[in-house]
């Protein structure tokens, strides 16, 4: 009755599953940004991935009133083709 | 009545010659001026690239004006762009006080102005 044995020696700290833990601060509360300007892509691009989807603000770590507004600026970028809806190697 | 701040950004279509492109635009400054709006500032990327084609066109003139207004006027102006087949794509804003403050200070110069981003693959992939 060894079970799984692969399983039970498996460790839980090995290299690869090793997320690095940043210190996750909400930028804009941070540096006291007040509006995110749609127009501003370079810096929109911060906030999504290769795909062009929106990043979720665990990741990110903007807190949720900035997370709100990241999200309507980017779609309203979308909207007015500054930035694409889906892309492949965005940054 | 009071004014309120608005922002309106329009692409308009590349086939368009530069006098055409200017002539449109000042006819909605002046749809602006006549209804008793005041034009804060405007900002013009000029030709550049779509991030997807629109209308089977890739790319456009960018124009964003930023002006203040009677709170009606914005109906006014919805049916002036989806009349106008000139306008491929139009998006009217209205500005709360923080981007008052920030066009503002991108005007002063303070914060640098917003360069549209450049896909690194030369068409667009779709």
């Amino acid at each position: 009755m060894s079970g799984k044995s692969g399983q039970d020696s498996y460790n839980f700290n090995s290299q690869q599953n090793q997320v690095i833990i940043k210190k996750k601060y909400c930028r804009f509360k941070k540096h006291n940004i007040k509006y995110i300007d749609y127009k501003d892509s370079n810096f929109l691009l911060k906030f999504m991935n290769e795909q062009g989807k929106i990043l979720p603000g665990r990741i990110t770590g903007t807190s949720d009133k900035y997370q709100r507004k990241v999200g309507t600026a980017i779609k309203r970028a979308r909207f007015m083709a500054i930035l694409p809806y889906v892309a492949d190697g965005l940054k | 009545m009071s004014l309120v701040n608005y922002e309106s950004a329009i692409i308009l279509t590349p086939v368009l010659s530069e006098a055409q492109m200017q002539e449109a635009v000042k006819s909605y400054r002046q749809l602006v001026a006549e209804h008793g709006g005041v034009m804060v500032g405007e900002t013009n990327w000029g030709l550049t690239k779509l991030a997807y084609p629109i209308k089977k066109k890739s790319t456009g003139f960018y124009h964003f004006f930023e002006f203040q207004a009677n709170s009606d006027f914005q109906a006014i102006l919805e049916t002036a762009y989806s009349r106008d087949e000139r306008v491929l794509r139009f998006l009217n804003l209205k500005l709360d006080k923080h981007a008052v403050v920030y066009n503002e200070r991108k005007r002063k110069g303070e914060i640098a102005p917003a360069k549209k981003y450049e896909s690194k693959e030369g068409g667009s992939s779709i």
